[in-house]
């Protein structure tokens, strides 16, 4: 009797996981970082840009979308970085994807829902081809993706030249009325909820022109709805089901990972597809929101959502990092990129400021490595 | 860790020494461009709204996009009429992209100028007091006319700047008054010089019958120069260009430049600071756009341009 209730008292530890000290527990969490960064950041910016406007509701919706445009392409950067890949060719891809919706709809008269699904299928297809290069020819995705970085531009410019003999095409916000898919990447949400607070006096209103009497701020852009579907969706993946442990394990160690029995390859390409998904998700919003396309938009874009997943904690070298971080990241980068114009400080130093996040973001990651390895 | 935060926190503090002139006595103006950051042809403008700025003792902020990118530009736009300046000063590179945001602005109550790209027809529609520009089609055929009196019969379009509609433009009205359809007459030479200068050199290498060219500013300008000294052309061509620098000062007086198409950027930034200056303060403004160009700079008239070029012309 009494070696039973011994024996049911001793597996309250299990001495295969090594004791850790919740200190430390807590600064392994990639997000750590970032959460701190995004304190900062916003302490900073209410200490100097509080009456510039910046806090005020269309101050809020400025910065907001702004950070959910880089957060929708850094959820897509982010898992494909824990899966051990890079994908340089987003930026590209936002220019491709506007392009052959704008082309198809305004030039060619086709209606816009199907407009986008064919965007969406040719930009995963090269999404795919960028995943199955990369893991046939064994070479870095850096240069693969790379080289689509120039292909695609390229063929953006020509085509859009060679069937328009321009490089915007607009009129998509004419053909696109009542469109049942186009309302759901360029509308906003809310809409009432905004009038009510106009009535009220929180959210000030036009005083001129024809929209004079309506709120300033007429709802939720669309976007920051898809970059809280996309960062939500890309977590509970990354956390909670058997694939997320799968890109874990895919960019922690491919040989491993393939020896446990871990479908590396699909897992890459799959992860490929979605970055390139990501990318025409935010092509999708700017084609709807502006209502033209243009061949240069999105130059840039592959090291913006880079950056902000980098700030959020995921490790280059892959295997590490959360949506979460990325998300913040994107904050971040968000936040300062416009608070630095509300504060008024020259625009050039912007980038100053970025190159100096971007490092300590780094640093910390780094010496966060060292913590989890163990080594000097 | 803690030291990370301590020097992430002595950045903020060594930022926010040089935030604090935004709050200054006197009226606050932005000025949002088009121009990427690598485009000096801005220069001129930055230095004709510092002049305008002191002349008027008001405030003028300058913003662009720094890759371009217009939907960034949208953005920026958005961004000023959320600060609330007493004015904001816009080029309108893309009717579709920044009529929105302009439009709110002047629906805040915001007194917005146009400058520069875009039509008197889009500033009206956008419901800007003015625009302060150069007609781009109209200066483009000017451009061409001159061209086909001196003899142009082939040409070159050098674009370093292909996704602005307005550079499509001037290389159309020019095609047009040469008399000619224009196709691959006019290339993308990107805005890097060394591309721009191999391409230029590689054009009229596969095209010997080329006796005119017309590039669209002094990014495209010089290395344009360049590719003709190197290829020892210089002055057999008939060689017209947009905009004024020192190197093309230099270039029309020793012939191998015809002319340059001044649209006196000074003027389209220092015009609107002063407009809306007296508009937040009187409430007088004119009632019509202003044309600002097109002049053209050719041998005659280089002695007084050419004192001031890249730094007020």
């Amino acid at each position: 009797m009494a070696d039973t209730t011994q024996q049911a008292a001793v597996p309250d530890k299990d001495e295969r996981v090594r004791e850790m000290s919740p200190l430390r527990k807590a600064l392994i969490r990639p997000e750590l970082g970032a959460i701190c960064g995004t304190i900062l950041v916003f302490f900073f910016f209410i200490a100097i840009a509080r009456d510039s406007g910046m806090f005020a509701p269309e101050g809020i919706v400025n910065w907001g979308t702004v950070s959910a445009q880089f957060a929708i392409i850094a959820v897509g950067a982010c898992l494909l970085m824990i899966a051990g890949e890079f994908d340089l060719s987003v930026g590209s891809m936002i220019g491709f994807s506007g392009i052959i919706i704008a082309l198809m709809t305004v030039q060619w008269g086709y209606p816009t829902w199907f407009a986008i699904i064919v965007a969406f299928m040719l930009a995963m297809a090269i999404g795919a081809l960028n995943g199955y290069l990369v893991i046939k020819t064994g070479l870095p995705s850096f240069i693969v993706t790379l080289a689509f970085l120039y292909i695609l531009r390229g063929l953006t410019i020509f085509i859009s030249i060679a069937t328009t003999r321009k490089t915007i095409i607009g009129g998509v916000r004419e053909v696109s009325e009542g469109d049942p898919l186009a309302g759901l990447f360029g509308g906003k949400v809310l809409s009432g909820v905004f009038v009510w607070l106009a009535d009220l006096g929180i959210v000030g209103k036009f005083v001129a022109g024809p929209r004079a009497g309506q709120p300033v701020v007429d709802g939720v852009p669309m976007l920051m709805v898809w970059a809280l579907a996309l960062i939500i969706f890309g977590h509970i993946l990354l956390t909670r089901t058997r694939f997320g442990n799968w890109i874990f394990a895919a960019g922690g160690d491919t040989q491993a990972a393939r020896y446990v029995g871990v479908p590396v390859n699909r897992v890459k390409i799959l992860m490929f597809m979605f970055s390139a998904m990501c990318a025409t998700v935010f092509a999708t919003c700017q084609v709807m929101e502006f209502g033209s396309a243009a061949a240069d938009r999105g130059l840039l874009k592959e090291f913006e959502a880079i950056i902000s997943v980098v700030i959020g904690g995921a490790l280059l070298t892959g295997g590490y990092g959360s949506v979460v971080g990325a998300a913040l990241g994107a904050l971040i980068f968000g936040v300062v990129q416009q608070g630095l114009f509300f504060a008024g400080v020259e625009s050039s130093l912007f980038r100053v400021f970025l190159g100096v996040i971007l490092l300590l973001a780094v640093i910390l990651n780094t010496y966060i490595r060292r913590m989890i390895t163990g080594e000097r | 860790m803690k030291k990370i935060v301590m020097t992430m926190a002595a950045a903020a503090v060594a930022f926010s020494g040089l935030t604090a002139p935004a709050f200054a006595d006197g009226e606050r103006f932005v000025l949002v461009s088009h121009a990427p950051d690598s485009d000096s042809w801005w220069n001129t403008i930055k230095n004709s709204i510092a002049v305008a700025g002191d002349q008027m003792g008001v405030e003028v902020e300058y913003r662009n996009p720094p890759t371009g990118d217009l939907a960034d530009m949208a953005r920026i736009i958005e961004q000023a009429s959320a600060s609330n300046p007493d004015g904001i000063i816009a080029t309108i590179a893309d009717y579709d992209v920044l009529s929105g945001p302009l439009s709110d602005a002047v629906a805040k109550g915001i007194p917005v100028i146009t400058i520069n790209s875009g039509t008197e027809e889009q500033s009206k529609k956008i419901g800007a007091l003015m625009h302060v520009g150069q007609p781009e089609y109209d200066a483009g055929k000017g451009a061409g006319e001159k061209a086909k009196a001196a003899g142009v019969t082939n040409f070159l379009c050098v674009n370093h700047y292909i996704t602005n509609p307005a550079s499509v433009e001037r290389c159309q009205g020019y095609a047009d008054a040469i008399g000619v359809e224009l196709g691959g007459q006019m290339i993308d030479s990107g805005q890097d010089p060394a591309e721009i200068k191999s391409k230029v050199m590689a054009y009229l290498q596969g095209h010997p019958d080329t006796n005119g060219i017309l590039t669209l500013g002094p990014t495209s300008a010089h290395p344009t120069l360049a590719a003709l000294e190197e290829t020892g052309k210089s002055g057999t061509i008939h060689f017209g260009t947009f905009d004024l620098s020192s190197e093309i000062a230099s270039g029309i007086k020793s012939d191998v430049i015809a002319f340059a198409i001044d649209q006196q950027p000074y003027l389209q930034g220092y015009l609107p600071v002063v407009i809306l200056t007296n508009l937040a303060r009187y409430g007088v403004v004119p009632g019509n756009s202003i044309n600002s160009g097109p002049g053209f700079v050719t041998e005659s008239n280089i002695e007084l341009v050419e004192k001031y070029a890249g730094e007020y012309r």
